[in-house]
Order: C-alpha cells, then sequence, then structure tokens
C-alpha cells in the first residue's frame, strides 16, 4: 500500500529537538531514518566565532521550506511511498553547538530518505530567505554573504585557481 | 492622467543596514515592473551598497525584474540566503 506523503516544516524561534523530528518521521512501515543537524561551529574561514544570529522574511522562509519539504516527497517517492520530511530552522541568536536546522526524512528504504534530507538541506541554503550574521571574537559582527568572491563553497573564477 | 500604485518594500539583513530601515513605502506610476521598484530604491541614501540586480520577491515569492506591480505589492529585496 502506498502511504500518503506527509511533510511538516517550521521556521521556529526555540532550540531544536533532533529527537522530537525522528520521532516525528517515524512508521512502523519505515526501515530507514536519516536526520541532518547543523550546528554553529567555532571557527568560519579562519576566523573564531562566538555566535551567530539567523533572521529570515519569515512568511516567505515558513512557504519556502514548506515548497522543497513537499518537492523533495514527490521527487524521492517509490512504488513503497513517498519519504516522510520533517524540516526545522531555528531563528534568534544561538550558541557554538547549537542547531540551526534540523532535517528528517524516513522511508521504507534508506536511498530515498537519504536523497530526501539531502535534497531540503541543499535547497534550503539555497533558496530560504534565512541570513545569519555571524559574533567573531574580536567583538565584530558581519552578515555573511555565501555568494561572495572567495567565500568556502564558491566557483572560483576560471584562471584563477592556484 | 495617469494612475499610481504604492508598494512596500521589504529590506533585510545587509540590505537593511545599508539603507538604514526595514522598509520602505514606494510610489510609481503604473504600470510598474519590479525593475522600476529598483532604480527608485536605488536612488535612496546608502543604497550604492545594494548589487546591480538584487534578488526580488513579489508577495513573498521570487520575481523577475520585468513582473508587473500591482497596488498593495509587498515586495522584498533579498540578500544572497544564508540558511543553514
Amino acid at each position: 500500500m502506498v502511504r500518503a506523503a506527509a511533510a511538516r516544516t517550521a521556521i521556529v524561534e526555540r532550540p531544536l529537538d533532533p529527537a522530537a523530528l525522528l520521532a516525528a518521521v517515524a512508521d512502523a512501515g519505515h526501515g530507514a531514518t536519516a536526520l541532518f543537524v547543523g550546528t554553529v561551529r567555532e571557527v568560519n574561514d579562519g576566523r573564531p566565532v562566538t555566535g551567530i544570529d539567523y533572521t529570515a522574511y519569515e512568511a516567505m522562509a515558513a512557504r519556502e521550506l514548506a515548497a522543497i519539504a513537499a518537492e523533495a516527497a514527490e521527487r524521492f517517492g517509490t512504488a513503497e511511498g513517498a519519504p516522510r520530511i520533517v524540516a526545522e530552522h531555528r531563528l534568534g541568536t544561538l550558541g557554538i553547538g547549537e542547531a540551526s536546522v534540523a532535517v528528517a526524512a524516513a522511508h521504507a528504504r534508506r536511498a530515498p530518505a537519504m536523497d530526501a534530507v539531502r535534497y531540503v538541506v541543499e535547497e534550503l541554503k539555497r533558496r530560504v530567505p534565512i541570513w545569519k550574521r555571524e559574533h567573531y571574537a574580536d567583538g565584530t559582527r558581519e552578515w555573511l554573504d555565501p555568494t561572495a568572491a572567495g567565500a568556502p563553497g564558491t566557483a572560483v573564477a576560471p584562471g584563477t585557481a592556484s | 492622467m495617469s494612475s499610481q500604485i504604492t508598494v512596500t518594500t521589504l529590506l533585510f539583513a545587509s540590505y537593511a543596514d545599508a539603507l538604514g530601515r526595514s522598509s520602505v513605502q514606494v510610489t510609481l506610476r503604473a504600470p510598474a515592473t519590479v525593475g522600476a521598484l529598483l532604480d527608485h530604491v536605488r536612488a535612496l541614501p546608502g543604497a550604492g551598497r545594494l548589487p546591480p540586480a538584487p534578488l526580488v520577491a513579489v508577495n513573498a515569492t521570487y520575481a523577475t525584474p520585468g513582473h508587473v506591480l500591482a497596488d498593495g505589492d509587498e515586495v522584498a529585496l533579498i540578500p544572497p540566503v544564508a540558511g543553514g
């Protein structure tokens, strides 16, 4: 029997509880559950970080995150059903080690569960209007621009690679 | 005589810092596109720090510069997103 697609997403201002996400996607018919948790790390691009402020265009962020989860449920569904997905992103000021994003997906098989989590995380970072301002150990604060030249993860212009 | 529309333009993160505010009401002569609104916003103090072609959403959905605005639309200038 094909199970109904179930995706639940939220933009929240409280600590994330990965165990609650695992419980929310649990299903006796699911043999595979994947979980991603993104946490604030103590160094970014070589600079000591003490915390991060997360802000969002909340109405749009909630809508985009819900759309992404629905896309993942459809894209990675199989004859055994769609993956069940729960995704939450936290806003506010977070300290080192605190979780900013958590995504869980469960499916009868492991590939759809892991693929769904990967898709939601990657698309979230690409499309959901959330911004972060890092606090550095020297007291300065800066909005991160992942598209800036030289930012980690951005492509190096042709001919400039060392 | 031409009609006019008024749209609310939301600014976030580095863009809000650049213009020193989180929203601005803009009145434009109809018909007006997202591009026309951007031309208006670029003339505001501090807007020199905005990129040449910022991402824009109209009523919480990504839109192109050619998108025609309606009176009362909520337009957001979206800085490079950095969730996760």
